[in-house]
């Protein structure tokens, strides 16, 4: 994976040594609050319900046990022992304090981390596909793509102040593991006729209040342009992109409302011009970050077959491992979705446990997931066993990866002051509901968001729940049908809302209706498509007698 | 507003600076001033003729002044460029890499913050119109 | 009734206006009827409280009780984490939030 050379850790050095001026002149009254907030927001620090939260950016999602093992320290010296992983793969802690801030900040410099750009209105922390690098259906490992972007928008000083956030991801495969067509910019990599590399630029997708899925605007820029068309995507946004209204003020919006064909053409006219300027960083630049993205000494002629006779170990390998693209290898995920649990938490412990089950077991690498777990991506199958003893010993043994007990939740009410209603405690009753059921049910990817910024991102939930208020009294909204991979999809409402108890029933309902009317293999998306929305919503909704 | 920084070694121009609007028509006007809303691309044609472009910034957190201070760069101005307004300390280095070198803030900054504000970062990842060679370039020894 | 409350501005910490200064504990809040907005722009200048908010309340016995269930959960703690809760040691806390 990258590491810093002089120049990235004279950045981050630089950049603690700013915030650390820029909080003692709020302290000392040189900085009023008005202007402080987006430097402090540009450096991932909010001030939320309980105290200030920190944001910390997991850049791809990627990260090394040395820097795992920090977060874990972190949360432990200056938080309350316990950090979130969220869905665009950071980390964020939720007990920070002002004053000690530049000195976290300093700490994760140390690691080669930073809070750099995950907030404010700029853009963020660009996310891709948490198995890049170990499987087999990549054209190529996106990561090396996804830290030219990083370096490009770091710091860029034409784009820090755009009309709201810009969010990008970097896939290789046609299978979407990053809901690269939810997001401001999404790329992926692909080959034209000629075997040639170039990226296809999906421009305009999102979640939020009003969800749009990003059409491709150009289908093959060749590679080396994608910095130069980027450039030309933000310029046209951060020149027209609406700054009246903050709730229309995405790219999204701006696309919708020129239409893509005109959003293409000032793209395309603006290409035409920065390519002129030589903004592209040199093949030799990309070779050298690709360079530390080769595959690690990876053991040949491993035995690849397991011992299967443990049936909770079964069952964890045939839902947490995914093929590698190495013979004798497996890609783990550890779900941080135990039974009752809070999705995506993971305690100072666990989180330094698994430093070290990575450092033992998989090349020192680790990935966060937007779903909000944690990838082990190079683990032998002659040590899995092992490895699942140790994670199941810790409370990491959950066997539940994409199905219902997977379940994505933003933070919600219970921590965030733009929240309508709470999150957590629906996840953790819809968890244990199902925990019997969950195998049974299969592949069911259910995510919960506390209001309409859709941080839990339920458009894109095969089930999804929304957390309004009414009338000051929590209440949700179900909705089916979300997808977020190649064949994106938004879900869509059911009906009237429900009460906390109420969401859960309702839920147990629509499951009910899947596993009454399946056929063949099918998840309940595929039944829920093939049925449509009238034989669930009859049963949600459907008066049982007293 | 004064202008409280310039980076330039001429004398500053003295006529005052027009809208974007009357500027085609007033033929000896060689001052314009560039609202957020502007296309900075119609003064283009008389880039020959401008010693003086003034981008305001009613609100710092309305970046579009950037686009525009790129934008007249990279067609060739070599007049002074000045931000006007709400800039404040921690803008100032963006904008000088965006072309800016002059600035009139609407309320004077405190001169050793924004000395240390603009030389705290020695390098730059990305190329602009301010010459500065990129880190890439400076990794592979390519100008 | 209102009440006014805010985060302390270096240790991030949620603050309710006394009437004299800030406390970590919503029971000491004071109505602030008209002045809310007065009082949360001085203290905010002074550096005493950051992002301060005026919100409605209702007096309970001994105690404030803000009439939104969020600024409840501000004045306790996650309702999912009991253990960080400022009121870790009263079991009723749970009630009184929702």
């Amino acid at each position: 994976m990258y590491l810093y050379d002089e120049y990235d850790q004279q950045m981050v050095d630089a950049r603690v040594a700013d915030f650390r001026d820029q909080v003692r002149r709020r302290l000392d009254g040189s900085l009023a609050e008005e202007q402080f907030r987006p430097l402090r927001l540009m450096n991932g620090l909010y001030l939320q319900l309980h105290a200030y939260m920190l944001r910390v950016a997991v850049p791809y999602g990627t990260l090394s046990s040395a820097q795992m093992r920090m977060l874990g320290d972190i949360a432990d010296k200056y938080d309350r022992g316990y950090g979130h992983f969220t869905t665009r793969q950071n980390i964020q802690y939720n007990w920070i304090k002002l004053d000690e801030a530049p000195d976290i900040l300093a700490d994760l410099a140390s690691v080669g981390m930073h809070a750099i750009q995950t907030s404010g209105n700029c853009i963020r922390n660009t996310t891709s596909d948490q198995y890049a690098g170990a499987i087999a259906d990549e054209i190529v490992d996106p990561r090396p793509y996804a830290e030219l972007i990083r370096q490009w928008s770091t710091f860029h000083p034409e784009f820090s102040y755009l009309p709201r956030k810009f969010k990008m991801a970097v896939i290789a495969s046609d299978t979407d593991r990053a809901a690269m067509r939810l997001h401001d910019i999404g790329i992926q990599l692909v080959r034209n006729a000629a075997g040639e590399l170039g990226a296809a630029f999906y421009v305009g997708g999102g979640m939020g209040r009003t969800p749009m899925i990003a059409p491709c605007i150009n289908a093959f820029v060749p590679i080396d342009q994608m910095i130069t068309y980027s450039e030309a995507c933000l310029r046209v946004y951060n020149r027209h992109g609406r700054r009246d209204n903050k709730y229309k003020a995405r790219i999204k919006i701006l696309v919708h409302e020129l239409g893509k064909e005109e959003y293409t053409r000032q793209v395309e006219a603006e290409f035409a011009h920065l390519l002129t300027l030589n903004l592209e960083p040199p093949a030799a630049e990309l070779e050298r970050i690709k360079a530390q993205f080769a595959d690690p000494a990876f053991v040949p002629g491993l035995p690849d077959t397991l011992d299967l006779s443990d049936p909770a170990f079964a069952l964890w390998v045939k839902n947490n491992t995914h093929t590698h693209k190495q013979a004798g290898y497996v890609v783990v995920t550890i779900s941080l979705k135990p039974t009752g649990g809070i999705p995506g938490d993971a305690s100072a412990d666990q989180i330094r446990l698994m430093a070290d089950l990575a450092a033992d077991y998989s090349f020192d690498e680790l990935r966060v997931t937007h779903a909000q777990n944690i990838v082990l991506p190079h683990v032998r199958k002659d040590q899995l066993h092992a490895l699942w003893q140790k994670l199941a010993a810790a409370g990491l043994g959950a066997a539940n990866l994409d199905q219902i007990g997977d379940i994505i939740a933003c933070p919600g009410l219970d921590y965030c002051s733009l929240a309508n209603a709470r999150s957590i405690p629906v996840a953790q009753k819809i968890s244990e509901r199902f925990a019997a059921k969950e195998e049974e049910i299969g592949e069911l990817k259910l995510k919960i968001s506390g209001c309409i910024n859709a941080c839990g991102h339920h458009h894109a939930g095969h089930i999804g729940i929304l957390g309004v208020d009414r009338k000051g009294v929590e209440n949700y909204q179900l909705l089916l049908g979300g997808c977020e991979g190649a064949d994106t999809s938004l879900a869509q409402i059911t009906g009237p809302g429900f009460d906390e108890n109420g969401i859960v029933d309702a839920v147990e309902r629509a499951t009910d209706v899947y596993l009454a009317n399946r056929e063949g293999g099918e998840r309940f998306l595929d039944t829920y498509r093939r049925l449509g929305m009238a034989p669930f919503k009859e049963a949600i909704y459907r008066k049982e007698p007293a | 507003m004064e202008t409280q920084f310039r980076f330039r070694a001429d004398e500053p121009a003295g006529d005052p600076a027009v809208t974007v609007d009357s500027f085609g028509e007033q033929t000896n006007a060689s001052a314009v001033r560039i609202e957020p809303g502007d296309d900075a691309r119609v003064l283009l044609p008389f880039l020959d003729r401008l010693r003086l472009v003034e981008v305001n910034f009613p609100a710092y957190t309305d970046g579009r002044g950037y686009s525009a201070a790129r934008i007249l760069r990279e067609a060739g101005y070599q007049g002074e460029l000045r931000a006007v307004g709400d800039v404040l300390v921690d803008q100032l280095a963006y904008m000088r890499r965006c072309g800016f070198d002059s600035f009139a803030p609407e309320h004077p900054l405190n001169q050793a913050d924004a000395e240390a504000a603009m030389a705290r970062y020695p390098d730059v990842y990305t190329p602009t119109v301010d010459g500065r060679a990129p880190i890439w370039a400076k990794r592979h020894h390519s100008a | 009734m209102k009440i006014l409350t805010g985060n302390d501005l270096k240790s991030g910490a949620v603050t309710w206006w006394t009437g004299e200064g800030w406390s970590l504990h919503v029971e000491d809040a004071v109505d602030v009827g008209e002045h809310g907005a007065e009082i949360a722009a001085r203290e905010a200048a002074a550096r005493h409280v950051v992002g301060p908010e005026v919100i409605d309340a209702t007096r309970e016995g001994d105690g404030v009780r803000p009439a939104h269930i969020k600024y409840r959960i501000r004045a306790v703690g996650p309702t999912v984490r009991t253990d960080l809760s400022l009121k870790r040691a009263d079991p009723a806390a749970g009630n009184w939030v929702i």
